[in-house]
């Protein structure tokens, strides 16, 4: 009884079972986050405003449980105009928050202080799926990407202009991951990345030049399929990225530099910006395979460990419940995510797939650049773990892009 | 669209969770990698994060007397220590403690020259009590301010000590990039001078380690319980031949206001019973660090009362060297014990077409060894000396080490300016010596300047059967091998006899005698190059039990002081009186020699006549 009334009420039951553990879990770091042997005002009940923003996520889950598929698609275009809108208001009369103090990523209503950007990965992610999915023909042609890049495009330039460098790669996930369950073939979407692969290599003009080498041969091996303005786009892209690589690094923010310097190489500045990176990485290291135990992590109380709360919250863990716990955090996103494709694949409409898929391509971004950031993998960069990191805003959107997908990949 | 096509949705979702399963393993692999695989690696870091090791001194030995008086020992003082994440914050923590420390420009100038990160920055290492309840009592305003209970060097004997003993201060930072401090540490106290230098690496003993816990701004949490500390290894205690009460009544019978020294030996085994040097300081005020103004005013003292004099003062030996050519000239057989001298002494004597005077112009006439050594007679040495001859006179010099040092354990002792060979005028005043010089050596004029503890210990052979052992001060040190003079019992006897007429009736140091004690010795006046009219006043002698074998060395110099009878003698005598008396376990009175009775008209009915 209350089984079937749970069911009906999650859409999925295991997937918004795991994501409800994976919150409270999320909650309990918090609460650990804020044990600091000198305690600071910021973290000391985070972990309580934070079940405050999942008690109103819940609410919000189960409002927009109810919605029916159809009136997501009537509402994407407006609702992407609009957070197109607050960007860009967001652009000019932002504010920051907390470390990012120097970033316009938060809009204050006077009442409610939130990130714009949340909402526009949302209504991106309907927007591309009411392109994609009114399309007859599978997106087969380069000149097919331009109008899905373009809706996501948009949004991500004006994120990246706050800066924020993570929310923009969510994004970035968002497309490939849509456009790949759209139907694009693997070599198109390799084509597609190429310019934003080419900006990076270009550091190394060798590398580069042999790149590039691969990228005219695919070329070649799609000539059937391309236009030779599509080809053409491609090459002239590639070249712009290989050019701008270096007045774009030098157009970027010292610490923005840094972070990828330190990315390379921890040990450039262990006191400056590769302090966190290597604090993070001491911290879950010496958690070692079941942890110091919760809420004992030295790291964390001695406050060694930055942003312990939202963005390293995933360090905490590491530091206190070890590689038992880390483990354990990974299988319920693996098991989110695989949830996430299953929907997608049951879905009987291209929009409820298509929508799945993006928020799919969204939080596999979040977890891998968030997760990898605090071992290393990845530059650090200000993104927040889905469902786990402190954030009101964040959790709620989680909560309503979960009930999103429940509710469109079962709808007719 | 086809992609809607079920075998192409599978198709796509194989794949996309392809590629999340090879995302998230990537990462599962990498936290393998880190938390299991080379987890030990980070939790060193881990603990080397948090715990900011302090260094604590291991208290110092104790420095006892040969009556197991302390001469030195350590009481509980407060190190302060700053420990801050930034130069900026360091500065600011320094500036704050200024006034309660009393630091000064220049101080926190080298303060700041010497911060490290993760270290805790020493300020103070003796800090007042008064300042420190300051600063616990508002710790919250002095953050990053540590206070640390450290041992404290403490000396006794009033100031008597201090050229011996020594004294600790901070480490230079010469003495850390010298091999011998190699393991030492910013900081740490080290013996400068004397016996704390001598013995500093017994003394010392091995720093230990206290871990502070800190937070990542470099705020110390508090003393970490629970990691092991090493409280490192206590000095270890010195036990010295020294008899400190002797120091300190030296100390208190030395004119105040002349420079001068005073050796004692225990002729038994050559331990020092006294090594004094006048003026003294008072080692306690550079425990801590002595302050600019202490320490330049003893540096710019025209006395010199940081110089020892006892083992660095080189001065004429004059008449008290005459006991080494009669000591060389028997050793070589070319004098009898009772022998006198075929020229006897009218004033003065002939030699090489120049006339070399007495000082007793009217003549002592013919004496014996023993009366030339009591008389002081000249003419008596110049024939002693003609006979010896200048190459033998030198070589039998070097060999009971007027040119070398006695090889007491200090640090710091000067070598005897003695002639080694006729070149030795060579090369110092640029001619060849004659023959002639050996009359002046004889005498103890010429090219000659000793050690006072040189001198004493020429007379502790003299004391002894012959041998001088070097002069110790460590109670118990490994045998070491002096010289030997080698001469017989009864030649030994004559010249204690010499001596003891020194201090007889007709003697210049007749009013030294003393009435339990047979004080014999020989005075000198040595030539003042400075000063002409105000000779260097010496006394060299011995005392022990009437009848018996002398049981103490006693060697005095004052410098300006004068004739050595007047100004030295009695001092020696007052010395051996007190170390004698308190042996036999006798009381001791100020009123001790002969003079001192006559002056307060007491009666001496043991005088000798």
């Amino acid at each position: 009884m209350l089984r079937r009334a749970f069911s009906r009420w999650s859409g999925d039951p295991a997937l918004v079972l795991a994501v409800m553990l994976l919150t409270g879990f999320g909650i309990a770091m918090i609460y650990s986050a804020g044990v600091l042997n000198i305690p600071s005002p910021v973290t000391e009940g985070a972990w309580l405003r934070q079940t405050r923003w999942f008690l109103i996520a819940l609410v919000a889950f189960t409002t927009v449980r109810q919605v029916r598929s159809r009136w997501f698609e009537w509402i994407s275009v407006p609702a992407y105009a609009l957070s197109l809108v607050l960007l860009t208001v967001t652009l000019v009369v932002g504010t920051g928050s907390g470390t990012a103090a120097g970033v316009r990523s938060f809009l204050d209503l006077g009442f409610i202080r939130f990130q714009p950007a949340e909402l526009a990965k949302l209504a991106t992610i309907l927007a591309l799926a009411r392109y994609l999915g009114t399309r007859r023909e599978d997106p087969t042609t380069l000149r097919a990407l331009v109008t899905p890049s373009l809706i996501v495009g948009i949004p991500l330039g004006l994120v990246i202009l706050q800066p924020d460098l993570g929310t923009a790669l969510a994004f970035v996930g968002i497309l490939f991951a849509a456009l790949f369950w759209a139907g694009t073939p693997i070599g198109f979407l390799i084509l597609l990345a190429s310019p934003g692969v080419a900006l990076i290599l270009a550091f190394e003009p060798k590398i580069w030049a042999v790149f590039f080498v691969l990228v005219v041969g695919s070329l070649y091996f799609y000539r059937y399929r391309l236009f030779l303005v599509e080809s053409l786009a491609v090459i002239l892209a590639n070249l712009a990225a290989g050019t701008i690589a270096l007045p774009l690094w030098n157009s970027l923010a010292d610490y923005q530099q840094n972070r990828i310097l330190v990315f390379l190489d921890p040990s450039v500045d262990p006191r400056g910006a590769g302090y966190h990176l290597i604090q993070s990485m001491v911290a879950i290291g010496s958690g070692g395979l079941s942890g110091k135990g919760f809420t004992e992590g030295t790291q964390k109380r001695l406050d060694f460990l930055p942003e312990q709360h939202t963005d390293f919250i995933f360090s905490v863990i590491g530091e206190e419940l070890g590689f038992l716990g880390t483990g354990l955090a990974l299988s319920l996103f693996a098991f989110i995510i695989y949830r996430l494709v299953r929907l997608a694949e049951g879905a009987a409409d291209p929009f409820a797939g298509l929508v799945v898929f993006g928020i799919f391509g969204a939080w596999l971004v979040h977890i891998f650049v968030n997760v990898g950031m605090t071992v290393g993998m990845v530059p650090v960069t200000g993104i927040p773990l889905p469902f786990v990191s402190y954030g009101g805003t964040f959790l709620l959107m989680s909560w309503v892009a979960l009930a999103l997908a429940t509710r469109v990949a079962s709808d007719d | 669209m086809r992609a809607q096509h079920p075998h192409r949705k599978r198709v796509r979702a194989h794949g996309a969770l392809a590629i999340a399963a090879l995302v998230l393993g990537a990462l599962g692999f990498q936290f393998f990698r880190v938390q299991v695989l080379r987890s030990s690696d980070y939790k060193l870091r881990s603990e080397s994060n948090r715990f900011r090791p302090l260094a604590v001194p291991a208290p110092r030995g104790t420095v006892f007397d040969r009556y197991g008086k302390v001469i030195a020992d350590n009481v509980p003082g407060y190190a302060v220590y700053v420990l801050r994440d930034s130069r900026d914050d360091t500065r600011e923590a320094l500036e704050g403690l200024r006034p309660h420390l009393g630091l000064s420009d220049a101080r926190i100038a080298t303060l700041m020259g010497r911060v490290r990160r993760h270290e805790p920055l020493l300020v103070d290492i003796d800090a007042e009590f008064a300042a420190v309840s300051v600063l616990e009592e508002r710790r919250e305003i002095f953050p990053g301010v540590y206070i640390e209970m450290r041992p404290k060097r403490r000396y006794f004997g009033d100031n008597a000590v201090a050229h011996t003993i020594g004294y600790v201060s901070e480490i230079t930072a010469e003495e850390l990039e010298s091999d011998r401090f190699a393991e030492y540490e910013q900081g740490i106290l080290v013996g400068k001078v004397g016996i704390e230098r001598q013995y500093e690496e017994l003394l010392q003993g091995q720093q230990g380690i206290r871990y502070l816990e800190v937070d990542a701004t470099g705020r110390i949490v508090g003393p970490l319980a629970g990691i092991e500390e090493d409280p490192g290894l206590p000095g270890e205690d010195l036990e010295l031949t020294l008899d400190l009460e002797l120091m300190e009544w030296i100390h208190k019978i030395f004119p105040d206001s002349l420079p001068g020294a005073v050796v004692v030996l225990d002729p038994e085994d050559g331990g020092v019973l006294a090594l004094y040097s006048a003026p003294t300081f008072d080692p306690n005020d550079f425990v801590g660090g002595i302050d600019t103004e202490a320490w330049d005013a003893l540096n710019t003292d025209p006395q010199k009362p940081l110089l020892n004099r006892t083992v660095m003062g080189l001065y004429p030996p004059a008449s008290t060297w005459k006991l080494a050519a009669a000591g060389i000239g028997l050793d070589l057989g070319v004098v009898g014990p009772h022998e006198e001298m075929p020229i006897p002494c009218t004033g003065g004597l002939v030699y090489g077409g120049e006339y070399r005077a007495c000082w007793l112009a009217t003549g002592h006439g013919s004496l014996d060894l023993a009366g030339a050594i009591a008389q002081s007679c000249n003419v008596y040495f110049y024939q002693l000396g003609i006979r010896i001859g200048l190459d033998r006179m030198l070589e039998a010099g070097t060999r009971l080490g007027f040119a070398e040092q006695c090889g007491i354990d200090l640090p710091q002792e000067s070598r005897g300016i003695f002639p080694e060979e006729r070149a030795f005028w060579e090369r110092r005043f640029g001619y060849r010596p004659l023959e002639g010089e050996v009359l002046s050596l004889a005498i103890g004029q010429g090219p000659n300047s000793q050690t006072p503890l040189k001198i004493a210990q020429f007379y502790m052979a003299l004391a002894r059967d012959g041998t001088a052992p070097a002069p110790h001060l460590l109670a118990n040190p490994d045998p070491r091998e002096g010289w030997r003079l080698n001469i017989s019992r009864e030649s030994i006897e004559q010249l204690r006899e010499g001596i003891r007429g020194v201090t007889g009736p007709s003697g210049t140091a007749y009013t030294s005698s003393l009435e339990h004690w047979d004080l014999i010795g020989k005075s000198g006046s040595g030539q003042n190059p400075q000063d002409p009219d105000r000779t260097h006043a010496w006394f060299a002698g011995m005392a022990g039990p009437w009848g018996d074998e002398p049981e103490i060395v006693v060697v005095v110099l004052v410098e300006f002081g004068g004739g050595g009878s007047a100004t030295a003698a009695p001092i020696a005598a007052k010395t051996a009186d007190f170390y004698l008396r308190r042996k036999y376990g006798m009381p001791v009175d100020t009123v001790q020699t002969l003079g001192e009775h006559w002056n307060l008209g007491r009666p001496a009915p043991w005088a000798r006549r």
